[in-house]
């Protein structure tokens, strides 16, 4: 706590950036320093050190999320070797949950931030695109987890899902159109209609404890 | 409503004429001898009247449906506990007994079980528990605080002198407010579900309901004890004690549902050769842990619903698929059933002047009460709740569930369970609850619905599933969990992953069939509905268009339709019969043998449309024979067939896409048609070389065929698996080639055309592979694997073809054989595709 402490006005920087409390900022840094082995930065390696994260499928996607530059805010490809408090926290404050008492256009904004999140997340390649090749890794590894579906079962379902997406973002196809993949347009739109302020988010608590309600 | 009653005037003459009948008949058949026909009514009675009564109930659902305009704005629970005033009237008018009552054994040994297992095993799991918290604060503090401030203050109001002079004390008051408190499940159930309203204020209205239970009974029989017992003996142990029963109670009858629930999966996981009687395990089993649970005083309720709800996951993936069925269907039959004999009875016992003891202040007060108690209890819970709640819930969704606290005859059945001896007051009790039910489902029921419309409460709405949907949902599970995970929390989505990673090692590993661990990914399942959807899609396109046209040319072309829905008959008239029909005006010129070729193209197109129809129309169950058994069924075609349907739109779903996305859809059908005039070329050419087909062919045909259809029944097999491995081969060959565009899969065909005496060598050399090495996996899998639905077809055309060639005796007739082998070639690639695409990815 001592960094946070000293500098209140660092604290109270983060929170005006991130929109977390100063509490919860203590909190996550705590957990910051307990992850990075109270260094200044954290690398991947850091996160192997977290063992429920080890069951976890998409593990390596998630922790890649943590290092790609463009959920950063630092460029448009790339990804970072190693990021610092600041940056732990802005991969955090994705997950904040939606304040509805903003506007709604605020509201949108934050929608779409944390949709740019996911996508990116697919988007391994950073070419705004969402190609079938990509797809299909996401959906192996997120499907890795049962040892009944084979590799192949895996890969036809994301072809599945990539012909509706194609479907709902372009409608009719023509028999010779080709669909490239998804763009952030069409992923906008595959997400309307389905509530992502209720499902993106984590309860970020001033203590650790466990949330009665959700 | 009149015009409603006419025709049950006649059903309840019935009802009350042969009691009349049973008493002055029995006297005169005694005195006789042997008599034939006796009329024992006695003997039947009992049963006869119930199932009677059950009959008028389900007849009145049946006139109340029949006008919409009714249903929609009156709640069929209304309408029923109208029917059962009227009809109770009626039989009091008549007989001047109160014919039946709602009695508590029957409403809580028989009625309300199937309600509660049906809840419990159709209960949204997830949206439970992610409430879960919600849901028992209003369960829990709710129902007590309803209870306390109602029973209070009604002691209160009795104090002040309002209501006259009663025999009570103020533990009769907390104890007719214990069993007041609770919101009905059955009455929220039957009003809710007319409803519509968002699945999130569902839930919670519904769960409530559900899980109040445990704290009423414990309420109930706590102040029953105490007014037992006599107010002044009430010592601070028996306080505390009551605190204690109420988590043994809720927590035990939990852990019994639970256990049960375990038992019940187990025992489904080995009733594969029992089939006929698994759906009897889940009633039997589910109702055992209500009796268990009513056997140690613990709340049935909550054993029932967890039984359901824990059970449902692993029943419904080890039981058949129509076991499932035949759960749903009866689970559904006897819980509407049940809700329909409630409300009628609970309308039917308010017809008997005994029990109705009038107090007007204390029944308008406890309907004030229960109202004004509720509303702030929901308003204050709600405060506390949306501090901590994601998703908040409005004042508009407070409104509704303050308005949706009905009663039921969960609290009829309590106060009519009363010692009028201990209890003084009781009558008063029962016509207050009788009261403030009435008011609750009839005037709540009928008002609830336009309020819902008026404040523009979220509805809940039907989506169809989506399968990205799905995918990001999962990825948003574990996303969130690892983010929980790596901030050090110990959220919601922490214990969701960590209970479902024990459910998949653990608990699926014992109690779940190895086959169903398999199928019971969500995503799977989907994924497995959007493919039976296609595939119904595609049969009712080509019954859309009236014929059989779209179906008949089932190349991978044609396939894309399915998805993009555009229609595109010029590649359906592409199809192997029009090139026929072309080449074959163009090349032949006797009359004769043109008629012959019609035929046979004829015989092509319906074996093409047979094949089809085999391969993508779902039959419907009955077309099984039903041999009569009593433990078996007819084996397990259907699913079968579903699997197939389901392997076959998914490769179609793949394949189109995959031409769709590499742009190669074009190319594939140029060079298809390019290679298919070829070969059509070279077989027509092939034909004006060889001897004129001989007169009266045609007609020596039909019969020569029935012949030789008996001669090569032997052999038939034998045939059946070169051909249709050849086939495969080439047709592997064939994708291959489109994709290479290299001509390989063509050489072969003339050679052996020209050659086809050797009956062996017929239609499968044409389809022989000249690079084996290029399809190495086909056909050892495919051959072995034939017998598939689709397989139908085929073998019969292979004995089509065999009977053909095994015709080439003595008379020299070699070349109409020839030229119907050749007809029924082309088909080949059409008709094939889905297979050879099997081939290439494995299926599921």
């Amino acid at each position: 706590m001592g960094a946070a402490h000293s500098a209140s006005e660092e604290v109270r920087e983060l929170e005006g950036k991130t929109g977390f409390s100063s509490d919860q900022i203590e909190q996550l840094h705590r957990r910051f320093k307990q992850l990075s082995g109270d260094q200044p930065t954290i690398r991947k390696e850091n996160f192997n050190n977290v063992p429920d994260l080890e069951l976890n499928p998409i593990r390596s996607k998630i922790v890649r999320a943590f290092f790609d530059n463009r959920n950063l805010r630092k460029g448009p490809s790339g990804l970072a070797d190693e990021i610092n408090f600041e940056d732990f926290l802005t991969i955090m404050s994705y997950f904040r949950p939606i304040d509805t008492t903003l506007g709604e256009e605020e509201v949108e904004l934050s929608r779409r931030e944390k949709l740019r999140f996911l996508f990116h997340m697919y988007d391994s390649d950073s070419d705004g695109r969402i190609t079938l090749e990509e797809y299909r890794n996401v959906v192996e590894e997120l499907l890795s987890g049962n040892p009944h579906i084979e590799k192949e079962s895996a890969r036809s379902i994301a072809d599945g899902a990539m012909m509706e997406a194609a479907s709902v973002c372009v409608g009719q196809m023509e028999p010779d159109q080709v669909y490239e993949g998804i763009t952030f347009e069409d992923f906008l739109k595959i997400w309307q209609g389905i509530d992502i302020e209720t499902k993106m988010h984590v309860r970020f608590l001033n203590m650790e404890t466990i949330a009665l309600c959700h | 409503m009149s015009r409603h009653t006419g025709p049950l005037w006649a059903v309840l003459a019935a009802l009350v004429l042969p009691r009349a009948g049973a008493i002055e008949e029995e006297p005169s058949g005694a005195s006789q001898g042997f008599q034939i026909v006796t009329f024992k009514w006695h003997h039947v009675q009992d049963p006869y009247i119930i199932m009677l009564w059950i009959l008028v109930a389900s007849l009145a659902k049946i006139v109340f449906h029949l006008s919409h305009k009714v249903t929609r704005i009156v709640p069929e629970s209304a309408l029923l506990i109208m029917l059962g005033l009227v009809l109770g009237g009626i039989v009091w008018a008549a007989d001047h007994i109160a014919s039946f009552t709602l009695t508590p054994t029957v409403f809580f040994y028989y009625l309300l079980p199937p309600i509660v297992l049906d809840a419990g095993y159709f209960m949204p799991n997830r949206l439970f528990f992610g409430n879960l918290g919600t849901i028992l604060l209003y369960a829990v503090i709710g129902t007590v605080w309803n209870a306390a401030t109602t029973g209070l203050s009604l002691y209160g109001v009795f104090c002040s002198g309002l209501m006259g002079d009663l025999q009570s004390g103020l533990l009769d008051f907390l104890l007719f407010g214990s069993l007041i408190a609770a919101v009905d499940p059955v009455a929220v159930l039957a009003v809710f579900e007319e409803v519509h309203v968002n699945e999130v204020l569902f839930i919670i209205v519904f769960g409530e309901s559900l899980l109040n239970d445990a704290v009423t009974v414990v309420l109930y029989s706590v102040f029953e004890s105490f007014v037992t017992l006599g107010g002044d003996k009430v010592t601070g142990v028996d306080c505390v004690k009551g605190i204690v029963s109420f988590f043994v109670v809720s927590l035990g009858g939990t852990l019994v549902g639970v256990v049960f629930a375990f038992l019940l999966s187990l025992v489904t996981r080995f009733t594969k050769h029992v089939r006929i009687i698994e759906p009897g395990f889940v009633f039997v089993i589910s109702y055992l842990s209500y009796l268990t649970s009513e056997m140690l005083s613990l709340s049935a309720i909550l054993a029932i619903t967890f039984c359901g709800i824990c059970c449902q996951k692993y029943v419904k993936a080890n039981i058949s698929e129509q076991s499932a069925t035949t759960v749903r269907y009866t689970m559904k039959m006897l819980a509407s059933g049940a809700e329909t004999i409630i409300f009628m009875f609970l309308g039917i016992s308010a017809v008997d002047p005994l029990i109705w003891t009038w107090n007007t202040a204390f029944v308008l007060l406890t309907l004030l009460f229960i109202s004004v108690y509720r509303t702030i209890g929901v308003i204050l819970q709600t405060w506390i709740l949306n501090r901590y709640r994601m998703v908040q819930l409005e004042p508009i969704d407070q409104v509704v569930m303050c308005y949706g606290g009905l009663r039921g005859a969960v609290a009829y059945a309590l106060v009519v369970l009363l010692d009028k001896k201990k209890v003084k007051e009781k009558n008063l009790f029962v016509s207050t609850t009788l009261i403030v039910v009435f008011f609750t489902v009839i005037f709540q029921g009928l008002t609830i619905k336009p309020l819902v419309q008026w404040l523009k409460v979220k509805r809940s709405e039907q989506k169809e599933p989506k399968l990205n949907e799905k995918l990001h949902g999962r990825a948003f599970d574990h996303i969130l969990s690892a983010i929980e995970d790596i901030s050090g929390q110990i959220g919601h989505n922490y214990l969701r992953d960590k209970w479902s990673n024990f459910d998949r090692k653990v608990l699926s590993k014992v109690l779940m069939r190895r086959s169903a661990q398999k199928s019971r990914d969500r995503i799977l399942n989907v994924f497995h509905e959007l493919n039976l959807k296609d595939a119904i899609s595609y049969v009712a396109e080509g019954e859309r268009r009236g014929s059989l046209a779209f179906i008949r040319s089932p190349s991978t072309d044609n396939m894309v339709n399915v998805d993009f829905s555009t229609p595109r008959p010029s590649t359906v008239e592409a199809s192997v019969s029009y090139l026929l029909r072309e080449n074959v005006s163009a090349v032949c010129l006797d009359m004769q043998s043109l008629e012959q070729r019609r035929r046979s193209i004829r015989d092509t197109e319906d074996m093409v449309t047979h094949h089809t129809l085999q391969q993508y129309l779902y039959k419907p169950r009955q077309e099984y024979k039903h041999i009569y058994s009593r433990h078996k069924l007819t084996p397990n075609e259907a699913e079968k067939q579903d699997k197939e349907i389901f392997h076959r739109t998914m490769r179609k779903r793949l394949e189109s896409f995959k031409s769709a996305k590499l742009g190669m859809n074009q190319n594939k059908k140029a060079a298809k048609l390019y290679k298919r005039e070829r070969a059509q070329k070279r077989r027509n050419s092939s034909i004006p070389n060889g001897k004129l087909p001989m007169e009266s062919l045609a007609h020596n045909f039909a019969i020569k065929e029935k012949e030789f259809e008996l001669l090569d029944a032997e052999e038939a097999p034998d045939y059946e698996v070169e051909e249709t491995s050849g086939g495969i081969e080439f047709l592997a060959n064939v994708t291959k080639d489109t994709a290479s565009d290299s001509p390989a899969g063509d050489t072969g065909s003339d050679t052996p055309l020209t050659r086809p005496s050797s009956p062996r060598r017929g239609p499968p050399a044409v389809l022989q592979p000249p690079h084996p090495a290029m399809s190495p996996p086909a056909s050892p899998a495919q051959s072995s694997r034939m017998p598939g639905p689709g397989a139908h077809a085929r073998s019969a055309a292979a004995r089509r073809v065999h009977s053909r060639r095994s015709f080439q005796r003595p008379r020299a007739r070699r070349r109409p054989e020839l030229r119907k082998l050749a007809s029924l070639q082309p088909p080949g690639p059409a008709e094939l595709p889905p297979l050879a695409l099997e081939q290439e990815e494995t299926p599921l």
